[in-house]
């Protein structure tokens, strides 16, 4: 069954460092709030499909994400890895409301 | 009370249509519609200003005095006379009566309407911050706004203007203009973020600055300062600037109170139909007013092609309806070229493709997806947006143009003809300078190739000079050997920093001195650069060599280091962190032992360990700790090992003539000594130091970077050791007799290490590359060139030794960015 998002507050735009992420916790584990260089925003688990390396603490480039374990690119609008490597990491609806950032949680 | 419109006289009533708004959409849409069925209809049209219908595009000419209202009316008295449209200016409508079919006017009147259409466009926004309402807080709508405005530039002084997108540019341009001193505050991290993307705002702002305005991004202003009128801006850091005028230009909201009160349904602005029509059948709406399929739009174009729609609507004709646009922008500064269309955020499955080019100026951004022109930004040179923005509409597949795209459409191929890239230097004419540098054309260049036989770039550069100095013109005369020799030519083997360049370290590193490049966004402008932002292998390097080259200028760029040196302590596999105080040449004493066990308890760390490098290691801290970690380690008096860093690590030492009974030096203090003047640097890969107190070498100084060992007449100074995944023993330098001469040579060697090598290269494949020789001839051989290297090192010191873990104490700015952002149920 499709189950309705629930939009969650989790701060404002410039709490996020541009070309940065930070760390927000859920249950269902941590998740990565990343900011692009065009002030776009985007959530992922913050697990790498690889060895689940923290991606919040990766280098932010373009719409990706570089691991900071072993330098897998990860694209942050889908969560997949890209390039040779395979893998995919759950990507979270965010959406900007004025200078609020949300995430669209399964509630 | 009615109006006094005249009914036709046999009686039979042509339809009413009563038009609320005198604005660009409303007038445009009545022009449309008498060009379709003139006299169709009694027309009406109110307006909230006292003035006929003008351009409010040119509202930004006219503020900097480029046109005069005359200049910018668009249809004056005489047409609406000509049209029998009867026009009520300064009268705005303050109700909609949908039971009567009338509206009621801000002076009393009362209009009958069969048909209503609405057209109230927007308001701007004003964020609720204190004083928002002073006077001298102005928006930038209207012609009264642009007279406020001209008021008070006459006084001259400062203007800040909140918001620089679109029109809080243009405001900021006429003002400055006006002769006022003008700082635009701007709260994204570059200048139209919704237009450009960070390479072109950023390309914008350093024009601006150069016309003498001052622009500060990621400014977040808290309030605007005064009593009776504005003195001031703050800024939420604390910044605080002096203002006599304060210019809104923050966004737009559509102007729906009309249509709410009317109860109309309203999203965020008026819900219509592909015909325009609202969910009154009577009423309908357009302009920036209205929302169409999910959409508010904010700039002409896409008006016009409301109202076209809507005219065939009211003129009974059928027409397909309006089905959304697609829009263009084009900044209104004299002399400032910028374009965007489209999508150009970029994202999976599209392409970039990276136009630069420095000598004139010129970026441009094409962003493609599955063949098919999805977005574009162009800075300095636009004269292609046209055509961009039409392959961008008609969502042609433009794989056949891919190659010569970017170069715009002069370059593309013609039909059934293949595209050829050396075409775009071919194009060009024989006058055109191709090194500006030394003023060298394209038509020397070509001689010199045919006459001379020359078949290498760097034959080219001796014969001609072209591309002899900044080098920044080497791709077009690579490209001119190649379009001269056709096959024949073959590029010089020289090996890319990454994908992004076509630039080596080497060329990178001359051309940001030589060029006196200072941020990563002017060397990617500068180098040519192929990505928009870089990658996670080109970013690291260039913050290093910006670092290296302008110590105490240029601002480190965090988002463009690895993790380990953004946050200031190792990553370890789980997520967790790795703390190593310094411990100057491995000496401790209990006072710091007793803070480290206490820090250990306090925080719950699991291991604790003594390391490779001579000091102790944390192992397991969680990140949201680390600032308050460091802050207990800084109040015992220690500071940060660098243990994480591209960086100066360790200086191990053995215990030397102080107590072993083999000892002929003070090892202990030479290495405490090298540590204090060495810790803080950045170097292009990990820097590690050893003092042996004499040839039996237990610090194991002949496998470090800088290794020196101690005897009887003075000290051995080694270099180039590597104890890694490849061993290699060191090198001997040279034979020194003084304290201060280890430290003499450390420095230069050090320095000339940071100045030379490439990025990631430790000292052992450095020297393997470089040669000894060349180090020894620079570091030994020149006593002159190893006391300015020691200079330069003392210097760029003088920037780099701040404990980065005191910087981040908790409760700072920068401490921030280690908290989790927020915890969710
Ligand atoms: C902690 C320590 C091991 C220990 O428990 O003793 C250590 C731990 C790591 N070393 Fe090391 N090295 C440590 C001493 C050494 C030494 C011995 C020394 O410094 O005298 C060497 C050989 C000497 C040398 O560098 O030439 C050493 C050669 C390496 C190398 C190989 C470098 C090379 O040029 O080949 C790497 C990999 C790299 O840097 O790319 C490495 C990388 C690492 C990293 C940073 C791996 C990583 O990227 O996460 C480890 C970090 C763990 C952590 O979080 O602390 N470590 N590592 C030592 C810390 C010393 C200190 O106090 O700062
Ligand atoms: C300074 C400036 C520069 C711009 N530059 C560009 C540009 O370069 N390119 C571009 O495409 N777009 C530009 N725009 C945007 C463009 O001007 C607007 O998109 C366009 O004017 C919107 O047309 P509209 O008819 O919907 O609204 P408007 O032109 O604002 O017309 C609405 C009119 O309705 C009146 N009104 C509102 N409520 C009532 C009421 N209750 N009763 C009677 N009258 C009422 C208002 O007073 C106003 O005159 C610029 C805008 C400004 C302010
Ligand atoms: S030797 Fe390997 S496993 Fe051990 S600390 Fe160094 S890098 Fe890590
Ligand atoms: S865990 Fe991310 S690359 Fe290995």
């Amino acid at each position: 069954m499709h189950r309705p998002l629930d939009w969650k507050d989790i701060g404002q735009l410039t709490d996020i460092p541009v070309q940065g992420a930070r760390r927000v916790e859920h249950p269902a584990g941590r998740i990565a709030v990343f900011r692009t260089i065009d002030d776009q925003i985007f959530a992922l688990r913050d697990e790498c499909p690889h060895k689940k390396g923290p991606l919040s603490e990766g280098i932010v480039h373009g719409h990706a994400v570089t691991c900071p374990l072993h330098n897998w690119v990860i694209d942050l609008a889908t969560g997949a890895a890209t390039g040779p490597d395979e893998g995919c990491t759950g990507h979270i609806p965010v959406r900007v409301e004025g200078d609020r950032v949300l995430l669209g949680l399964v509630g | 009370m009615t109006t006094n419109h005249s009914s036709p006289p046999d009686g039979a009533h042509k339809p009413r249509l009563v038009v609320i708004g005198n604005g660009m959409a409303g007038i445009r849409a009545v022009e449309e519609l008498l060009d379709r069925a003139p006299g169709l209809y009694d027309i009406s049209v109110f307006g909230a200003e006292p003035r006929v219908n003008y351009n409010r595009i040119m509202l930004s000419p006219l503020l900097s005095g480029e046109k005069t209202f005359d200049q910018i009316v668009i249809n004056d008295r005489d047409w609406y006379t000509a049209n029998d449209v009867t026009l009520h200016a300064g009268d705005a409508v303050e109700m909609i009566d949908r039971q009567r079919q009338v509206v009621i006017t801000k002076s009393g009147l009362e209009c009958p309407y069969d048909r209503l259409l609405i057209a109230t466009g927007s308001m701007p926004i004003v964020i609720p911050i204190p004083g928002a309402r002073l006077p001298g807080v102005v928006t930038f709508r209207d012609v009264d706004d642009v007279d406020t405005m001209l008021a008070a530039s006459a006084k001259g002084g400062h203007a800040v203007v909140i918001g620089g997108g679109l029109l809080g540019l243009e405001a900021a341009v006429g003002l400055k203009a006006r002769g006022m001193d003008v700082t635009v505050l701007h709260l994204a991290g570059h200048l139209m973020e919704r237009q450009l993307d960070a390479s072109a705002g950023h390309l914008l702002a350093k024009e601006l600055e150069r016309r003498g305005l001052t622009v500060l991004t990621g400014a977040d202003t808290a309030a605007i300062l005064g009593d009776s009128h504005v003195t001031g801006v703050a800024l939420k850091d604390g910044t605080e600037l002096p203002a006599d005028l304060v210019v809104m230009a923050v966004g737009i909201r559509p102007d729906t109170r009309l249509a709410t009160s009317a109860g109309l349904e309203v999203g965020r602005g008026i819900l219509v139909d592909d015909h325009m029509v609202t969910s009154d059948p009577a009423i309908m709406a357009v302009g920036e007013c209205v929302q169409h399929r999910g959409s508010c739009y904010g700039l002409v174009q896409p008006l016009f092609e409301m109202a076209k729609v809507l005219a065939d609507h009211l003129a009974g004709r059928k027409g397909v309806g309006y089905a959304g646009s697609v829009t263009s922008t084009k900044l209104k500064v004299t002399g400032v070229d910028v374009f965007s269309a489209g999508d150009f955020s970029g994202g999976p499955g599209t392409e970039d493709i990276v136009f630069r080019d420095a000598g004139r100026g010129i970026y441009k951004r094409i962003v493609l997806e599955e063949g098919r022109i999805k977005g574009a930004v162009l800075y300095g040179d636009t004269g292609d947006g046209g055509w961009y923005f039409q392959l961008l509409r008609a969502g042609e597949d433009v794989s056949p143009l891919r190659d010569t795209l970017i170069f715009g459409q002069g370059f593309a191929p013609s039909e059934g003809g293949a595209a050829n890239p050396t075409a775009a230097v071919a194009a060009l004419p024989d006058t055109a300078e191709i090194c500006g540098c030394n003023g060298v054309c394209k038509g020397t260049i070509v001689k010199a190739i045919q006459e001379k036989g020359l078949t290498t770039l760097d034959a080219v550069k001796a014969c001609t000079k072209a591309s002899a100095s900044c080098g920044s013109c080497t791709g077009l005369v690579e490209g001119l050997l190649a379009h001269t020799l056709g096959g024949d030519y073959q590029a010089a083997g020289v090996k890319p920093m990454c994908k992004c360049t076509d630039h080596d370290h080497d060329s990178v590193r001359r051309l940001i001195r030589v060029q006196g490049l200072k941020s990563i966004p002017d060397v990617m402008q500068a180098l040519e650069w192929k990505t928009p932002d870089g990658c996670h292998s080109c970013r690291p390097a260039l913050n290093y060599y910006l670092l290296a080259s302008w110590p105490g200028e240029y601002v480190d760029h965090a988002a463009s280091r690895f993790v380990n040196e953004r946050v200031h302590a190792n990553i370890q596999k789980d997520g967790t962190y790795s703390v190593v105080p310094r411990m100057w040449g491995g000496l401790t004493n209990a006072s710091e032992l007793r803070a480290i066990a206490d820090v250990v308890e306090k925080f719950d760390i699991p291991t604790v360990k003594v390391t490779g490098g001579q000091r102790i290691d944390l192992l397991g801290v969680k990140k949201d700790d680390l600032p308050a970690v460091w802050a207990d380690l800084n109040a015992a008096g220690m500071v940060s090992g660098h243990a994480y860093g591209k960086s100066l690590r360790t200086v191990k030492t053995c215990v030397g003539s102080d107590w072993c009974r083999f000892g002929t030096q003070k090892s202990l203090e030479v290495g405490v000594n090298l540590e204090r003047m060495t810790w803080g640097s950045w170097t292009p890969h990990k820097f590690k130091m050893a003092v042996s107190g004499c040839p039996r070498n237990c610090a194991e100084a002949t496998i470090k970077d800088f290794g020196v060992i101690a005897t009887d007449g003075g000290f051995d100074l080694l270099v180039g050791g590597n104890g890694g995944i490849k061993l290699r023993g060191t090198d001997l330098l040279a034979k020194v007799t003084t304290e201060e001469e280890v430290q003499e040579y450390c420095a230069a060697f050090m320095q000339l290490y940071r100045e030379e090598a490439h990025y990631l290269e430790r000292t052992a494949p450095w020297i393997e590359r470089v040669g000894l020789d060349f180090v020894k001839a620079r570091v030994v051989d020149d006593a002159e060139n190893r006391r300015a290297l020691h200079e330069r090192f003392l210097a760029s010191q003088r920037h780099a030794q701040v404990d980065p873990w005191a910087e981040r104490a908790p409760g700072t700015a920068a401490a921030r960015d280690f908290r989790t952002l927020a915890t969710v149920e």
